[in-house]
């Protein structure tokens, strides 16, 4: 155990090493990954990645790599960064909770930035707003909408990557592990200046779409003419339930010690993940009951995969079975001993031989793999280049890698999957099943509540084990403790009450002492700032049900603030929670089937996937309907408003200055009324005339007085 | 709108006071019995109770902030006063993070304030009523106008009754809102000025304008009772009187309409001129400005140290005042602000909000002009102007000018179209809560503007009422 513990460590020190030793020039990589889904789904997952030298090398002259985003990352001085456009929801219950590459690509749908700045903290607002509005000139996206802090959180804990210096940790460095290996007191202190310089927003309303795609295309030096790019058909893309582009940035350029880790200057990752039917072939025995769907790059994509893109460093295809579809698969091997069909068998220390002859056509077969050259399957060269066994803490996984040809054009790589008996799997799943949903009805106030459900299921074991196993290494918590980091953002129109905030673990109430490890809370302010809620808590073990509820007030929008469909709703954005014990990690111990293995070392995917994070879980989009005003007739209100107004000041005017009878009449015995200054003048300066001459006079200077008075003002402000 | 439970003519006078006692505990029961049976959490978040200034959640939010570490007033969700936190944040919410019992014990404080209240009202219904009496008894009126005996119901008793049966004032205590204890204490400014009491005049309306700020246009009318005192006639009348008498041996009659006879004159001219003519006690204003700011004084340094390290008396000032001015909060409630507001466009809102305000500045010095010689009813009409014309006013407002009202019983008592307002009124307190339910929890579209219309009608019929006050006040003279 001791020793796992080091070797990751060790992994994650000497990696940037290895880099470091290569890296003098530009890279660029692609991959995909290719794997099957329990409901008839398929996953893929495109994968490329851009290394640039450090700008004091290598200067600004670049071959391969973007210049909009090298132009980006100068300017604002981004340290790291994430962007995310996503549609769709990735269902952790069928595809997966807590694989690396869960870990990496689930998303919350709608659009999510993240930023870390290496510029001083007054600049840091100003320096976010600048880059939204880059980002959504780049891509297209509604991104000025977070340029005003009202949905801009400061996050403490989460995705403050607390590892800013050692090599490439996209996402977040596993939270436990920085803060319990950050002996080092300056560095802590470079995490805090880190925190303070992280930005996080989310638009969860924003509609993803091709015109997002086709720039993120862009910055790949081959576009979609050439290598796996090639295969993103638009139509296929955006039919699946699941679609999220990625890209990721990392730039030690601004770091103080440069010379010391400064082997990669700029790291650049896209990522496009997808979720897409397997659409049926009809040649293979579809239809019957428990059957998974056979499938091919061709069937999926609609396209053929012609090449590589030349530019690339490396290029690769890799096709994935989960440790439970392999489990299954070797239940089955064991059912049927004598075979001549493509084995996947993996024992727990060596991997034994993936055996996949070339005239493999039994018919009792669980799968079979298919290189086709056309749109029929059959099972031909059915032996990728190489393949890997992943060792997680769930059992192990297989990963088969193919090699891309340089010129597919008479044979394109058509990997696709045929399955001869039927086979049910249920993906390795996370500790728990995060809902949030919202409580109460009406317009005025409600409670939003996040239940957490710990997924029974056989792994659930299995889970135990591995988290002791990570507990021993890390003694996080007392070894009956799990524990659970909650972030949450709600904008400002809900009014969230703290203080009516409860924890209940199995339907019961507990105090915040006994559930609470840490918290950070940021209340709202309005139409400035969102809340912030970001709690750590420590659950026993044996709970099955976890309840966080808060109460809120829904706030009234004036009527400008509202979106254009304004009855729909205002969506909360996603909560986070992310579970520092779990942690995914994928262990890959590559085994030298073939000769060409030599692009295992260098995977970028390979890489990312290798790093250890904690299990993170993205919960839904909320919709909170507001109460709406009266868009239609603003003008009626304010002037209904200033009639009562009026009404109210005149009728109290009115009875100021009536006289009671008494004095009415006290003041008719004095005689006439006394007149205004301008009588009295004109009476002296006009005796002759008669009185009602005299008062025509007065009316009409009366008026010419009022209306030089407006000129003088008029001119007066217009000078002005 | 409060029962006049014991209108006993005749009754013997120990019938009568067993009557009022009776009225008393009976309002006291019932409003243990509402808090007891679980009101508070119903009435407690009501919009027409609770309001962002005065709100329970909101104070128990900014307890929970302060004693996290927080400025009670970081987020923008408490608007109240730090002492306030300081004396009821203890009681609002339990350390397990758990639900507060909401407005339990806060209700209980708002029953003893609502009691203190009606007290006051009783003592300044008292110290109204001999002041006037006073007055008539000097210029012989006791012919035309009956004085009240011992024996009957004082209109001290019958507004501190009426005060209590209120059924606002009910659901306002029961509701758990910090209203009631601000109403409490203006009333506590005008008993102290009604009184003669400077240093309690003074620390009544330091507190309330401290808790609520609109109370600050009171002190024109507290300094004016402190001065020339609580009410006198109009002064012109007094002088013809005067006039009257000791120049032309005339009867009054052909000096007045309401003639006095001369010869059961039972006060000199002197005497008249001695006891209810205006010698401006200068004495007395600089005193009530010394201990206002004495108040001021403490009570700053009192709030400085209940913010605390993490909050500043800068941002206490713009968060309670610069919050109930700048109307950034568009909840609804019972005023005109928050629908003008939410409708009205970004760039006239400064306009409007200085319109807005304006028209309470802009009545103080013509209504002071009018009724400088009836400080408490210049009292009464401010309350009024202020219940309708605040940014965030709820029924605890209604409530004060409602109470104060039967101490004018005599002056009211000529109003017309009674019937008519009395109905409307009651019609549109029905209807309003009737209409926020069809737009907030039914949700029906559009549904808004009648809501605000009927919120709006409150107000209309709350100025009618007072024009109706104004006007027939001015009948007696």
């Amino acid at each position: 155990m001791q020793f796992h513990h080091y070797a990751v460590l060790l992994l994650v020190a000497s990696f940037p090493v290895l880099i470091a030793q290569k890296l003098d020039e530009e890279e660029f990589s692609e991959e995909l990954l290719v794997r099957p889904l329990p409901d008839r789904n398929v996953f893929a997952h495109f994968h490329f990645t851009h290394r640039l030298p450090p700008t004091v090398h290598y200067g600004s002259h670049h071959v391969l790599f973007p210049k909009a985003i090298f132009q980006i990352v100068q300017k604002f001085r981004i340290r790291e960064m994430e962007l995310s456009f996503t549609q769709g929801r990735w269902k952790y219950n069928n595809w997966g909770g807590v694989d690396p590459l869960t870990r990496l690509q689930a998303k919350p749908s709608g659009v999510e930035l993240w930023a870390v700045f290496a510029v001083p903290d007054d600049q840091v607002d100003a320096t976010w707003g600048n880059l939204t509005h880059a980002l959504s000139g780049l891509f297209c996206a509604s991104l000025n909408f977070l340029e005003s802090m009202v949905m801009v959180a400061k996050p403490k804990k989460m995705f403050a990557s607390g590892c800013g210096k050692e090599g490439i940790t996209p996402l977040v460095c596993s939270e436990g592990f920085a803060d319990h290996h950050a002996s080092n007191q300056s560095r802590s202190k470079d995490q805090n200046i880190l925190r303070s310089r992280v930005r996080y927003g989310a638009l969860p309303r924003e509609a993803v779409c091709t015109e997002n795609l086709t720039p993120w295309l862009k910055l790949l030096p081959c576009r979609d003419k050439a290598g796996l790019a090639s295969l993103l058909d638009r139509p296929t893309i955006y039919k699946g339930s699941y679609h999220s582009l990625r890209l990721y940035i990392k730039s030690n350029n601004f770091e103080e010690h440069q010379g010391i880790n400064g082997d990669i200057g700029t790291f650049l990752q896209q990522t496009l993940s997808l979720v897409i039917p397997a659409s049926e072939n009809p040649s293979s025995g579809e239809g019957l009951k428990g059957f998974q769907p056979n499938w091919s790059l061709f069937s999926l994509f609609g396209r053929h995969l012609m090449g590589r893109c030349l530019l690339a460093k490396t290029s690769a295809l890799y096709l994935e079975f989960e440790a439970p579809l392999v489990e299954k698969l070797k239940q089955l091997d064991f059912g049927t001993k004598d075979k001549e069909y493509c084995s996947l068998a993996g024992s727990e220390d060596e991997a034994s031989l993936l055996d996949c002859s070339a005239d493999s056509s039994g018919d009792i077969a669980p799968f079979s793999l298919s290189m086709v050259k056309d749109n029929d399957i059959f099972m031909v060269n059915g032996s990728p280049s190489s393949f890997s066994l992943e060792r997680g803490a769930y059992g192990n996984g297989v990963l088969l890698s193919f090699n891309i040809p340089k010129h597919g054009k008479q044979q394109p790589l058509n990997v696709g999957l045929t399955w001869k008996l039927p086979i049910t799997w249920s993906p390795v799943r996370g500790p728990f099943r995060a809902t949030r949903f919202l409580v109460g009805s009406g317009n005025a106030r409600g409670a939003i509540a996040l239940v957490l459900k710990a997924n029974n299921m056989p792994t659930r074991d299995l889970m135990n084990l591995h988290s002791q196993r990570s507990l021993e290494k890390e003694s996080l918590v007392s070894p009956d403790m799990t524990s659970v980091t909650v972030f949450q953002v709600v904008p400002w129109y809900i009014h969230l009450y703290f203080h009516t905030l409860q924890v209940l673990i199995d339907e019961q109430p507990k105090s915040f002492r006994e559930v609470i490890k840490w918290m950070q809370v940021v209340p709202s302010e309005d139409r400035t700032s969102p809340g912030v809620m970001e709690i750590e808590l420590k659950i026993p073990y044996n709970a099955s049900v976890i309840t966080l509820i808060v109460e809120f007030d829904k706030g009234f929008l004036r009527i400008d603030e509202h979106n254009p469909d304004a009855n729909r709703g205002f969506d909360l954005p996603s909560a986070l929670l992310s579970f520092p014990t779990e942690q995914s990690e994928g262990n890959y111990f590559h085994i030298e089937a073939t000769k060409s293995s030599a692009h295992f070392h260098n995977s970028a995917l390979l890489e990312e996937l290798k790093r250890r994070k904690s299990v993170q879980v993205y919960t839904e989009v909320l919709l909170v309907p507001l109460a709406t005003p009266d868009f239609s007739m603003p003008y009626n209100v304010i002037t209904l408003t200033c009639t009562v107004l009026a009404l109210y000041f005149g009728s109290l005017l009115n009875v100021l200055r009536r006289r009671v009878s008494e004095e009415e009449r006290l003041a008719k015995s004095k005689g006439p009324s006394p007149q205004g200054l301008l009588e009295r003048l004109l009476s002296r300066l006009l005796r002759r005339r008669s009185v009602e001459s005299r008062a025509r006079i007065a009316k009409v200077l009366k008026l010419m007085l009022v209306a030089g008075m407006f000129i003088a003002l008029n001119y007066y402000l217009s000078d002005s | 709108m409060g029962e006049e439970v014991c209108s006993l003519r005749g009754g013997s006078r120990w019938g009568t006071r067993l009557c009022v006692l009776l009225a008393w505990g009976a309002a006291l029961i019932l409003r243990v019995a509402c808090v007891l049976l679980g009101a508070p959490s119903v009435l407690g978040r009501r919009v027409e109770i609770s309001t962002p200034v005065n709100s329970f959640m909101r104070l128990a939010e900014g307890y929970w902030l302060k004693r996290t570490g927080f400025s009670p007033y970081t987020g923008s969700t408490y608007h109240g006063s730090p002492l306030l936190l300081a004396l009821f944040g203890p009681f609002t919410s339990s350390s397990t993070g758990g639900l507060p019992a909401l407005g339990w014990s806060l209700s209980m404080f708002c029953i003893i304030a609502d009691l203190i209240a009606a007290l006051l009202l009783l003592r300044i219904g008292r110290s109204l009523q001999s002041a006037q009496s006073k007055q008539l008894i000097c210029l012989n009126f006791t012919k035309y106008i009956k004085l009240p005996d011992d024996a009957g119901l004082g209109v001290g008793d019958i507004a501190a009754i009426a005060y209590l049966w209120n059924p606002f004032t009910i659901v306002n205590c029961v509701g758990g809102c910090t209203s009631s204890i601000e109403n409490a204490m203006i009333l506590l400014s005008l008993y102290g000025a009604a009184a003669g009491n400077v240093p309690l005049a003074a620390f009544g309306w330091v507190v309330s304008t401290h808790c609520s700020f609109y109370p600050a246009v009171l002190l024109i009318p507290i300094g004016l009772s402190l001065t020339v005192g609580i009410d006198h006639l109009p002064k012109k009348l007094f002088k013809s009187i005067i006039h009257c008498e000791s120049s032309t041996k005339e009867p009054v009659g052909n000096c007045l309409s309401s003639s006095v006879d001369r010869s059961e004159a039972q006060c000199t001219s002197q005497d008249l001129s001695h006891d209810v003519s205006f010698t401006f006690e200068a004495k007395k204003l600089r005193d009530l400005m010394l201990w206002s700011i004495f108040w001021w004084t403490y009570i700053l340094i009192l709030c400085k140290i209940s913010v605390g390290k993490s909050g500043s008396l800068k941002q206490m000032v713009s968060e309670t005042y610069g919050f109930i001015l700048n109307v950034d909060e568009l909840s609804p409630n019972l005023g005109l602000f928050w629908y003008f507001f939410t409708e009205v466009f970004d760039f006239f809102r400064p306009f409007f909000l200085l319109v807005f305000h304006a028209n309470i500045l802009f009545m103080i010095l013509p209504l002071t002009i009018r009724l400088h010689h009836r400080p408490l009813f210049l009292a009464f009409v401010f309350c009024s102007i202020v219940a309708m014309l605040k940014s965030y006013p709820s029924v605890g407002d209604t409530t004060l000018y409602l109470g104060l009202m039967p101490l004018f019983r005599a002056e009211l008592s000529g109003m017309r179209f009674t019937f008519f307002l009395l109905n409307g009124y009651v019609g549109v307190a029905l209807l309003s809560p009737v209409m926020y339910n069809l737009w907030i929890w039914r949700i029906h579209k559009n549904m808004k503007i009648a809501s605000s219309m009927s919120d709006g009608g409150v107000d209309k019929y709350q100025m009618n009422f007072k024009k109706g006050c104004l006007y027939y006040a001015k009948h007696l003279k």
